[in-house]
């Protein structure tokens, strides 16, 4: 019997279903990780992949879920290839997956930066509270739970949230 | 969409590429694992994570040039065997990030002087003529900003502080200072890469580097020391010539990938 060819539509249904562990309110395409699908005439699935933060050490787990989720949708034996080019960049997340961001208490990225190479914390504008909409808020660590958000704190509604950092 | 897949002619001696890539790997991995010494030991708790965090991102980028080297030189290593499985003086990082973590201080400026160094550097790597390395750079770069923004931040709020946060961080100042020359010193390696459009012209660098460390000092009130004379004939880091520090660190870095050869968990 001959296993029927998946096709790309299929694997990219599947893969809207894989979350980012991090970030577990957005999936993998929509945070841009995944950056292509290739089915090749003889069936075999490759997802290339593209790292967020270099520093991210969930992005092992990325590439055993999606694996592990294409398993079970009934493909099997798909290939991960990882390319750092173009560069991962937080523009790329869109604006629907932005909102679900603020519904769960994270600032989504500002435009990522492109003019001084050096920009103090200090020189920069300040980010909007996800829960109330103030910009009266300060960034209190650019590090913080994870390697794609910053900790904040709101003056407005005195909530502390996280920002999803821009690079 | 296109990936990193032009070839760019390789350097006449095969093994100049590996070595550039070592040193560029080796900088982020004793880096790296400098600043992780301080996980549990941060001034404050969201130091203590920033300073894990930055650490991180370093083993990320070493991560990349290692593994690209290892592909480079061909011989089955990759960016573990390169980590774990070289003595000290096959090591290339310059001496600077070699240095034990010392007081916040002396961490503090010895990331801010790395971090402009990273960021000068990463921007011209990022139009290497060698696609990978390029694309290995412009992704670095873009953590490298906020690595400075952090350390600068740190450099004004510790130069411009308490009078002793002040005296700690101009005698850290002092210290590195006489490291410094190293990390714009080109040698043969260096200006091959640079006739090849894979590398920068690494004096070239200095200026750019210079005029971010003179305004952040500025600002933070510290004083540049006068720049150190330096023979030419120095070894440094990047032929193998290594502080005693970099041994003692190995030993604790490698003893556990040495003692279990091949274990995963
Ligand atoms: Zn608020």
């Amino acid at each position: 019997m001959v296993t029927p060819i998946a096709a790309r539509d299929d694997v990219l249904r599947i893969l809207d279903g894989v979350m980012d562990p991090e970030v577990p309110v957005l999936s993998v395409r929509e945070l841009g990780i995944v950056r292509d699908v290739i089915v090749d005439d003889a069936g075999a699935v490759t997802v290339v992949v593209t790292p967020t933060y270099s520093g991210c050490p969930a992005i092992r787990v990325i590439e055993e879920d999606i694996v592990a989720a294409l398993t079970n949708g009934g493909i099997p034996n798909a290939r991960i290839r990882t390319t750092y080019a173009p560069a991962w960049t937080s523009d790329w997340i869109p604006a629907e997956a932005r909102e679900k961001l603020r519904a769960a208490g994270i600032a989504p990225p500002e435009s990522a930066e492109s003019g001084a190479l050096v920009q103090l914390v200090r020189e920069r504008a300040a980010v909007e509270c996800p829960w109330c909409g103030s910009r009266d808020t300060e960034v209190r660590s650019e590090f913080g739970s994870t390697a794609c958000k910053s900790l904040c704190v709101c003056r407005a509604c005195l909530q502390p949230f996280e920002l999803f950092k821009s690079i | 969409m296109s990936e990193a897949s032009v070839v760019p002619a390789p350097p006449s001696r095969p093994n100049v590429l590996f070595e550039y890539l070592l040193r560029c790997g080796d900088d982020r991995l004793v880096l790296g694992h400098r600043l992780s010494e301080w996980c549990g030991h941060g001034p404050i708790l969201e130091e203590d994570i920033a300073l894990a965090n930055i650490s991180l991102d370093l083993l990320g980028h070493s991560t990349m040039f290692l593994r690209l080297a290892g592909e480079v030189e061909g011989k089955g290593r990759d960016e573990d065997a390169l980590a774990y499985f070289r003595e000290a003086v096959e090591f290339r990082n310059c001496q600077m990030v070699e240095l034990p973590v010392g007081d916040f201080g002396f961490t503090m400026t010895r990331q801010f002087l790395f971090d402009a160094y990273d960021i000068v550097l990463l921007d011209a790597l990022s139009s290497s003529t060698h696609a990978e390395l390029a694309a290995i750079a412009t992704k670095a770069l873009k953590e490298a900003r906020y690595h400075i923004r952090h350390s600068g931040e740190w450099m004004l709020k510790l130069g411009d502080g308490t009078e002793e946060s002040h005296r700690r961080t101009q005698r850290a100042l002092d210290e590195l200072w006489r490291f410094t020359p190293e990390l714009f010193t080109a040698d043969a390696i260096d200006m091959e890469l640079h006739a090849a459009g894979v590398a920068p012209d690494l004096p070239a660098l200095r200026p750019a580097w210079e005029s971010i460390v003179r305004d952040v000092a500025d600002r933070a009130t510290l004083t540049i020391p006068h720049a150190a004379p330096r023979a030419a004939s120095t070894r440094d880091g990047r032929s193998g010539a290594h502080t005693e520090a970099l041994g003692h660190m190995l030993a604790e870095m490698q003893i556990v990938a040495r003692s279990h050869p091949g274990a995963s968990w």
